[in-house]
């Protein structure tokens, strides 16, 4: 891990991973929508069930990124890893515009299949409470001037957000709530149809492949950054 | 003990006195309950249901007005420096702090509660499971809080990002609080006093860590 933290070679490794990361990304979202497209109707949802290809793949990288973005900032805390701490900061963006389709994406869905924009159950009020973790958190790192500082102080505060990860998770456990328990990561496997379950898959791990182009993409341009403040600070500029 | 207590004795003065915070959380709590019936209307029954939930609500935003003040001030005059290097480590002086915030903002709010109450047409069955969820609830509050005013010491203005960042952190304890209000006035069980209690033990147990974590990187840079 170490290796990395030079940023030189972050961005020659970066630079030869990231088309073919791009590539495969693109060919897994192709598919995925392909075989959204092709899947047949739902027997009691119709042709809404189509939703859940593009609002569970966003809830699942909404939250896997605020996942990343806590382990970037233990590691930059503890291990004073330095791009540790921009992949944490590029991350949070991320994430919180994949909270927000979630939210937007499952409040659509809920009109047809529940009737309701919106309800305050557990799921949905603590994913909410997701959004307002990343966006307190991308304004702390844009009050604090000194940015050593605010990677650490940053830090402090995505690790005690952790706690609201378990939550979501286990919410629909804990509570009855309106929207649906575990379908897929439960014991004794996925209860849901293979022909859903593949666009799903598919479409997951295009999301998370989108997730980490677009990150890799945001550190490379921070690194960019710095280097030109560097370069006019050392030039007198 | 005896450094604990002196730090302790010398915020609850700092915030009784003028400038201090006590009086003015307290007034802020009765306003935001009194400009509430206007919004939504004098309804009685109306005023009875909510009333739990505005109280909690209110309770919360009386609790972030004393956390800006919490660090800020020591930080600037240099006495949170001097405190850092004295002979109790950095989480002790948070849960000092933060101590201090709940007997001079949090008690108080738990003491007014039932006559703002009354105020709101809180059913009779309400009034003790009111006043114990605000006891064991407004703790985690001014817990919370010192995470947030820590995090917030060196920015500017951090008053305006303290609650942004407080706010997501402590809606666990208005849900459980406001919740087991409403549920002991319908005569449900629940476990939400439990649920409460524990997110209340586990913030005021954790968090003078993450506190003191904070008020370092503040005095290193």
């Amino acid at each position: 891990m170490f290796e990395f933290a030079n940023p030189k070679r972050f961005m020659d490794l970066s630079g030869t991973v990231l088309p073919w990361l791009a590539a495969v990304t693109g060919i897994l979202l192709a598919v995925g929508l392909y075989l959204s497209f092709a899947a047949p109707p739902d027997y009691q949802q119709g042709d809404t069930v189509r939703i859940m290809f593009v609002h569970v793949p966003a809830a699942w990288v909404a939250m896997m990124g605020y996942g990343f973005m806590a382990l970037a900032s233990a590691i930059g805390l503890v291990n004073r890893h330095p791009l540790a701490e921009v992949a944490a900061k590029q991350a949070a963006p991320l994430g919180a515009v994949f909270t927000f389709l979630a939210l937007v994406t499952g409040s659509l869905w809920g009109r047809p299949m529940w009737g309701t924009y919106w309800v305050w159950d557990g799921r949905l009020t603590s994913f909410l409470l997701l959004l307002f973790l990343y966006l307190g958190y991308i304004a702390l790192w844009n009050a604090i001037e000194n940015e050593a500082r605010a990677a650490r102080v940053a830090a402090i505060l995505a690790l005690v957000g952790i706690v609201n990860l378990p939550i979501i998770e286990f919410s629909v456990d804990w509570w009855t709530t309106l929207h649906q328990g575990e379908s897929i990561f439960r014991k004794g496997g996925p209860r849901i149809a293979a022909v859903f379950l593949w666009p799903l898959a598919t479409m997951a791990l295009g999301y998370t492949g989108l997730f980490f182009t677009l990150l890799i993409i945001r550190m490379r341009t921070e690194i960019l950054e710095r280097r030109i403040r560097a370069a006019a600070m050392y030039s007198g500029t | 003990m005896m450094s604990f207590l002196a730090l302790l004795t010398r915020d609850l003065r700092l915030a009784v006195r003028a400038g201090g915070s006590a009086f003015l959380a307290l007034a802020f709590f009765a306003a935001v309950v009194t400009l509430v019936p206007f919004g939504i209307g004098a309804d009685s029954a109306l005023l009875a249901r909510t009333a739990a939930g505005i109280l909690w609500v209110a309770a919360v935003l009386a609790s972030l007005l004393a956390f800006d003040r919490l660090l800020q001030l020591d930080m600037e005059d240099g006495s949170l420096d001097l405190l850092a290097l004295g002979p109790i480590p950095l989480e002790a002086i948070a849960a000092a702090k933060g101590l201090a915030h709940w007997l001079t903002t949090g008690l108080p709010l738990v003491l007014l509660s039932p006559v703002l109450a009354v105020l709101l047409n809180l059913p009779s069955r309400g009034f003790l499971a009111l006043i114990t969820s605000l006891a064991i609830g407004t703790p985690a509050l001014s817990a919370i809080g010192t995470i947030g005013a820590a995090l917030t010491i060196s920015v500017r203005r951090g008053g305006l990002i303290l609650p942004l960042i407080v706010l997501p952190l402590v809606a666990p304890a208005v849900i459980f609080g406001a919740g087991f209000v409403g549920s002991t006035i319908d005569g449900i069980q629940n476990g939400a006093i439990w649920l409460l209690s524990a997110f209340s033990l586990g913030a005021v147990l954790l968090s003078p860590f993450a506190a003191a974590s904070a008020i370092r990187i503040a005095l290193s840079g």
